[in-house]
């Protein structure tokens, strides 16, 4: 044996798994980091009154209530809007489209919708919505955000039905079922962990979203539940509590993006955790 | 000669009556042709065995008994299939009715992802409005038909899928004749099951040819040796001879027949 090749082959192999060993900690720094300053700046600033005060005008005391509120109704109004369509386009492509080219040209579409940056999105539903209609909504936003949510909650109710062996299929067809009647209840049971995952990677995705609420939902600083006019959301006080000047907003900025932080963080473990208790 | 352990229950082909009749039935995936003009009787109360090796056509031939292939596109069939003189293939006919009474079991066991009770409701609430009693009834017939009934009877309304392979396959098999077809079609039934659960699945069809007419695609000859009445020898998607299964182990006419039951290919 050429002790001296092995030898370099050992360095070599030292030095790639140093350098590869080094940049995943690289990037986990900067994850630690973010959140290590929203623990510190954020939870200063948490305490009863974020969850029972209305967002204050500056200099006075207040919370985070109507952006937490409006947050839940546009993120619940814009998965209600966009999640019975994703399911059903989903099932188009992977039941009854399988094999039609319409199927490749939604999923082509699909997936540029996944990448499109939201602020496009939010543009659009100005266009179509606000500026017809003469007014910023919650509404409005909720439409938004649907639109977020459905290439995602599409691509995995896609994937996960096509998941579903065929023979599940053939054996529910085999006892004389219509082919509605196997989706409903075969295919559907069959794929339920993962499409209820998608789901929730789709709320993750919209509630910390900014860009397409501030032209449709715009803000609100006042406790408001009506759809058809302005409301608040955390992202969007962030986002102007962030950039003000004065001290209390910026502090409830920071309680703020950590409330969002732990909520998303909390969805993807669910999801993590529904995924793995399918999986075994 | 090859020597097999025949059924010595088998019944004769003499006295049976034809309840499917398969004429001169070609089948295509896209343009590729892959069963060339097959003839076969299926007889009432009889099993018949489709033999042959990896790719001959038998899989194909039963999935056209009950019109499944039409699941998927670009595949044809061409020819007649009588069920009691009514032709299966007429596409005016509904899929689903043939369904009905011509059921089928899968060669991996494919319980539905819900509880063992409501795999075989499933299938019956397809056909019929049975108050709840009536369903229990159907339940327990079903399963004590497929000797399953004192394994499961305790933990009817849990998953399926905590059931054993063998046991999987025979509540399949349960599911199937819950909905009280008159054909019975097995893909290689006992293929991914062990010698026992294997044995209880050939016994049970033993057992199922008195109310059913039963046709079983097996790679196993001594499986088709055991089961069946006739059987059928399938090449390269002809149908090559098909007889008594006593003549045809014993006494086969072609010579593809006894190199393949001999095991000289397949």
């Amino acid at each position: 044996m050429d002790n001296s090749l092995y030898q370099r082959r050992r360095l070599r192999n030292r030095f790639h798994l140093t350098m590869s060993v080094l940049t995943a900690a690289f990037g986990l720094c900067w994850l630690v980091f973010i959140l290590a300053m929203l623990l510190i700046k954020g939870l200063g600033g948490l305490n009863l009154a974020v969850f029972t005060q209305m967002t204050p005008p500056p200099g006075s005391d207040g919370g985070l209530l109507n952006a937490i509120v409006g947050s839940l109704i546009l993120t619940f109004l814009g998965v209600a809007i966009g999640t019975p369509l994703a399911i059903l386009a989903g099932t188009y492509m992977a039941e009854y489209g399988r094999y039609s080219k319409l199927t490749n040209i939604v999923r082509f579409i699909n997936d540029i919708l996944l990448s499109a940056p939201s602020i496009v999105i939010g543009l659009f539903v100005y266009g179509i919505m606000v500026r017809p209609m003469g007014y910023f909504s919650g509404l409005a936003g909720s439409v938004a955000l649907a639109i977020l949510v459905v290439p995602v909650v599409v691509r995995t109710t896609e994937d996960m039905l096509l998941l579903v062996p065929n023979q599940m299929r053939e054996a529910a067809a085999a006892l004389g079922a219509p082919r509605w009647t196997v989706i409903r209840y075969v295919s559907y049971r069959a794929a339920k962990t993962g499409i209820i995952t998608g789901i929730l990677l789709a709320i993750a995705r919209i509630s910390g979203e900014t860009a397409p609420l501030l032209f449709t939902a715009l803000n609100n600083q006042f406790w408001s539940t009506n759809i058809l006019g302005p409301m608040p959301s955390l992202p969007v006080v962030i986002f102007q509590f962030a950039l003000s000047p004065y001290e209390d907003w910026q502090r409830l900025a920071w309680t703020g993006a950590l409330l969002i932080t732990v909520a998303v963080l909390t969805l993807s473990i669910l999801a993590r955790v529904l995924v793995s208790r399918k999986e075994s | 000669m090859a020597h097999f352990a025949v059924n010595a229950a088998a019944d004769s082909l003499s006295n049976a009556k034809p309840k499917m009749d398969i004429k001169d039935v070609s089948f295509f995936y896209n343009e590729n042709k892959a069963l060339k003009n097959i003839s076969l009787p299926l007889y009432e109360q009889r099993v018949t065995a489709l033999i042959g090796p990896s790719g001959c056509g038998k899989s194909t031939l039963l999935r056209i008994l009950n019109r499944i292939y039409e699941l998927y596109p670009g595949q044809r069939a061409e020819g007649v299939i009588t069920l009691d003189g009514e032709n299966i293939l007429d596409p005016k006919l509904d899929a689903n009715l043939l369904r009905s009474k011509v059921g089928m079991v899968f060669q991996k066991p494919t319980p539905f992802p819900m509880t063992i009770y409501d795999n075989i409701a499933f299938g019956v609430r397809l056909y019929m409005k049975p108050s709840r009693a009536e369903m229990d009834q159907i339940v327990e017939s079903s399963l004590t038909r497929t000797a399953l009934w004192n394994e499961v009877k305790d933990r009817l309304h849990t998953s399926a899928l905590g059931l054993s392979g063998g046991q999987q396959q025979r509540l399949c098999i349960a599911r199937t004749v819950a909905i009280k077809p008159e054909v019975v079609l097995f893909d290689e039934p006992t293929s991914a099951l062990d010698p026992i659960s294997t044995a209880k699945i050939e016994e049970l069809i033993d057992e199922l040819k008195r109310d059913f007419t039963i046709v079983i695609v097996t790679h196993n000859m001594q499986q088709a040796a055991r089961v069946a009445d006739q059987t059928a020898f399938m090449y390269l998607g002809d149908l090559i001879e098909a007889g008594p299964t006593t003549s045809m182990f014993s006494n086969p006419k072609d010579n593809r027949t006894l190199d393949y039951i001999t095991g000289r290919f397949g």
